[in-house]
């Protein structure tokens, strides 16, 4: 290590977002793109691989390495260019949605794509090809990237865009980083003209209820989330709650001046009283099924008095980043290593999404793996290589993980795998932890599959990038790693 | 580490309880060395981080075989911290808790106002034990367990004419650590002060009274003892100096400047 500069070095425990997965390693963190490459020389010269990392977002295992070391990009967080004029952001990897929504905003522009919590950094938004409430009508985040610079394991720094290095750039975006590392993209925000959307809560009786409402409002809502109480069975299965929003218009928000500042989109600082940095620990409370259950039945009766508020004004921040209202809120699950939470994410055509989401629900009582949480949102196909967007719908189910319920929740996802795939399902590299090698050459068109790992193997002969995820699905799980029922031991 | 079968039981055998793998920064003497020599002696792993050599070597060669592990380093070298603790964790294969005990007290002279004891006092009780709770915590948190135990001293409680800049290395050590431990809880990581009061080791040989001295072993002991406990917080060393400094912390500092205390 002597001489060269490849930015900081340490040890962590590097893990997913969901921290049933992660392992102590070294980590690297370059600050510059020099220093990434010769980060890059040093790896290959070591004989070891790096498995490229934002801020960790990722649920499962697509920033996670066993072997090799951890390159973490969030060093490389500089604002190049913000075009007040086109809203058009110029940005170094690690700069995060928030960094990015705080720049833009006060200018009147606000991100075409932000996912749940405003952590993730843009190349890891890239990497996994994010969604928001409004894939529907804007795509994913990979369609609002006009351009990105990858930096190849040759060293070689290549810019992609639709016009230059297409194949590389439609890999790329949704590629899980195993094709070279981002270090730069520039990406498309929307005109705004109030720091606030107008907000409606819907109340839904069932899941039928909740998808004909969606359907019938894609065209004019601007975003569309369905919360689902997946606790509710039979003639309730699947109700919840919708949320639909709408940009306001020029000249509907007289006070766009006030609402257009940061000071107006601060997420409040106590929930019921309780300062939000105390929330998480009494979430605890509520952390197994019976409080879970109880908590979704208040949640659907609270719903019902917002659908008679009608519609009302939320900032975007507030509207956008639920996951961030509640610090540290994962903790409620657990704060021992190996334990958390999975997301799992099915994504199924629209044609038989119905009947695989009642199938899915259905298996998870069955199973005794009830989500804590479902979360319904409608998409549309995308040109990436590997993208999990299909013409139709997706659930997204949180399912909490224990030492003791670890290989029984993961038989019971190998059976919501097996729904997935008899409806045509696709699978989401940022959510999972769980597919089978098999599932996942199911899900993805053959060609596709083939074409990606061939680039995988031309752009990066050598192996140099890897993560826990890659050698799951794609390297046909050698070593049995983060695949199966491992618990915090195994883990660590 | 099995192979992925989902049906693999899932709930083995609760394991033994492993031995805990402690890093004592500081040990080549006094508490340090004591520490290091009682922790090995109940079977712990035991990294021992000093700047003489052929202290550590000895103290290691007095111990259990292959009980504890030297590693030189002076903490001055701030710079070497994460690769060391990178070294450390490989070589006990985990880390439980971090001791930072490293501390000089040279003897200053009631007219002596010289910036360069104070500067290493500085640099070793204070600059030396944020840099190495810095990089431990960075480590535990992501692992979201672990116990970071700083030896402070009750020097840091009140400013006394002997040894200005003692005095403050130790109220800073004190003031980091609790900020260290607000901030460490929420993700389950323990920062333990231990205050002790007079302890014969070698930094004390040369003042000319003690009060109240216990021996570096007895200190070792009850430090050991309070990590293993439930505290969150400090540990005067021996308890009866909690008492003694609520009493001095309270004296007015228009009388504390008259008393020979």
């Amino acid at each position: 290590m002597a001489g060269v500069d490849i930015g900081r070095v340490g040890v962590e425990r590097v893990e997913g977002w969901g921290m049933a997965v992660g392992s102590t390693v070294r980590v690297v963190r370059p600050r510059t793109v020099e220093q990434l490459r010769a980060a890059l020389r040093e790896a290959q010269s070591a004989g070891v691989s790096l498995a490229p990392r934002g801020t960790g977002c990722s649920y499962g295992d697509a920033s996670t390495t066993r072997h090799g070391w951890s390159l973490d990009l969030t060093g490389m967080n500089g604002i190049h260019d913000f075009d007040c004029g086109t809203g058009v952001a110029d940005l170094e990897a690690g700069v995060t949605i928030r960094q990015l929504w705080r720049t833009a905003l006060p200018q009147g522009w606000w991100p075409k794509v932000v996912s749940g919590t405003m952590f993730p950094t843009v190349a890891g938004a890239a990497g996994m090809n994010i969604h928001g409430k409004n894939n529907f009508k804007v795509g994913t985040f990979g369609d609002n990237v006009l351009d990105l610079d990858l930096l190849l394991a040759s060293g070689e720094l290549v810019t992609c865009s639709r016009e230059e290095n297409p194949d590389l750039f439609h890999a790329v975006i949704g590629g899980f980083g195993m094709l070279g590392v981002i270090t730069r993209v520039r990406t498309r925000t929307t005109r705004i003209h109030s720091g606030e959307v107008k907000v409606k809560g819907i109340s839904c009786h069932d899941l039928a209820e909740m998808m004909a409402y969606m359907d019938a409002h894609t065209g004019e809502a601007d975003y569309l989330v369905g919360w689902v109480d997946a606790f509710a069975r039979d003639e309730s299965l699947g109700r919840g709650l919708i949320h639909h929003a709408d940009y306001l218009e020029e000249g509907e928000d007289e006070d766009a001046a006030r609402t257009l500042t940061l000071a107006h989109q601060d997420l409040p600082t106590s929930i019921l009283g309780v300062p939000k940095g105390e929330v998480w620990r009494a979430l605890r409370l509520f952390n197994h099924p019976a409080g879970m259950r109880l908590m979704n039945a208040v949640k659907q009766v609270a719903g019902r008095m917002e659908e008679w508020q009608g519609f009302y004004r939320q900032s975007h921040a507030a509207f956008n980043f639920l996951l961030d209202y509640v610090p540290d809120w994962k903790y409620a699950y657990s704060r021992r290593a190996g334990e958390g939470l999975i997301q799992y994410q099915a994504f199924l055509p629209k044609e038989r999404a119905h009947e695989g989401f009642v199938r899915l629900f259905e298996e998870g009582h069955r199973s005794g793996h009830t989500p804590f949480l479902g979360v319904l949102k409608r998409h549309r196909p995308d040109p990436f290589w590997m993208t999990h967007a299909v013409d139709g719908w997706s659930m997204a189910m949180d399912l909490k993980v224990t030492e003791a319920n670890r290989a029984s929740l993961w038989e019971a996802c190998r059976r919501f795998s097996e729904i997935c795939l008899e409806v045509g399902g696709r699978f989401y590299f940022a959510k999972d932890l769980v597919i089978s090698p098999d599932a996942a050459r199911r899900a993805f068109p053959a060609e596709r599959l083939e074409a990606f790992l061939a680039l995988k193997a031309e752009v990066d002969p050598g192996g140099l990038f890897s993560t826990d995820l890659w050698r799951r699905v794609f390297e046909g799980d050698p070593e049995g790693a983060s695949h199966g029922p491992l618990g915090a031991e195994a883990c660590a | 580490m099995s192979s992925s079968a989902p049906q693999a039981p899932s709930s083995p055998e609760p394991a033994p309880e492993p031995r805990e793998r402690v890093l004592v920064v500081g040990a080549s003497s006094g508490i340090g060395a004591a520490l290091v020599r009682q922790l090995a002696g109940e079977g712990c792993r035991v990294a021992a981080v000093a700047r003489r050599t052929e202290l550590l070597e000895e103290l290691a060669g007095s111990c259990p075989a292959g009980a504890v592990l030297p590693f030189t380093h002076d903490v001055t070298a701030a710079g070497e911290v994460p690769e060391l603790l990178e070294q450390v964790r490989a070589a006990l294969g985990g880390l439980d808790t971090l001791v930072y005990v490293a501390g000089v007290m040279p003897l200053v002279g009631a007219q002596e106002y010289d910036h360069g004891p104070d500067r290493r006092m500085v640099q070793v009780n204070l600059l030396g034990g944020m840099a190495w709770c810095a990089e431990v915590a960075r480590l535990f948190v992501s692992e979201r367990r672990g116990t970071i135990v700083g030896i402070s001293s009750v020097a840091g409680d009140r400013g006394r004419r002997m040894n200005p800049a003692y005095h403050a290395s130790k109220a800073g050590f004190t003031t980091y650590l609790e900020s260290l431990r607000n901030r460490l809880e929420v993700h389950g990581v323990r920062v333990v002060t231990i205050k002790p009061g007079m302890v014969e080791t070698p930094m004390t040989a040369e003042v000319d009274k003690l009060v109240l001295p216990i021996t570096a072993e007895q200190a070792a002991r009850a430090t050991i003892r309070t990590w293993r406990g439930s505290l969150w917080s400090t540990r005067y060393v021996p308890l009866v100096w909690w008492p003694i400094m609520r009493v001095i912390q309270a004296l007015p500092s228009r009388l504390f400047r008259h008393l020979e205390i």
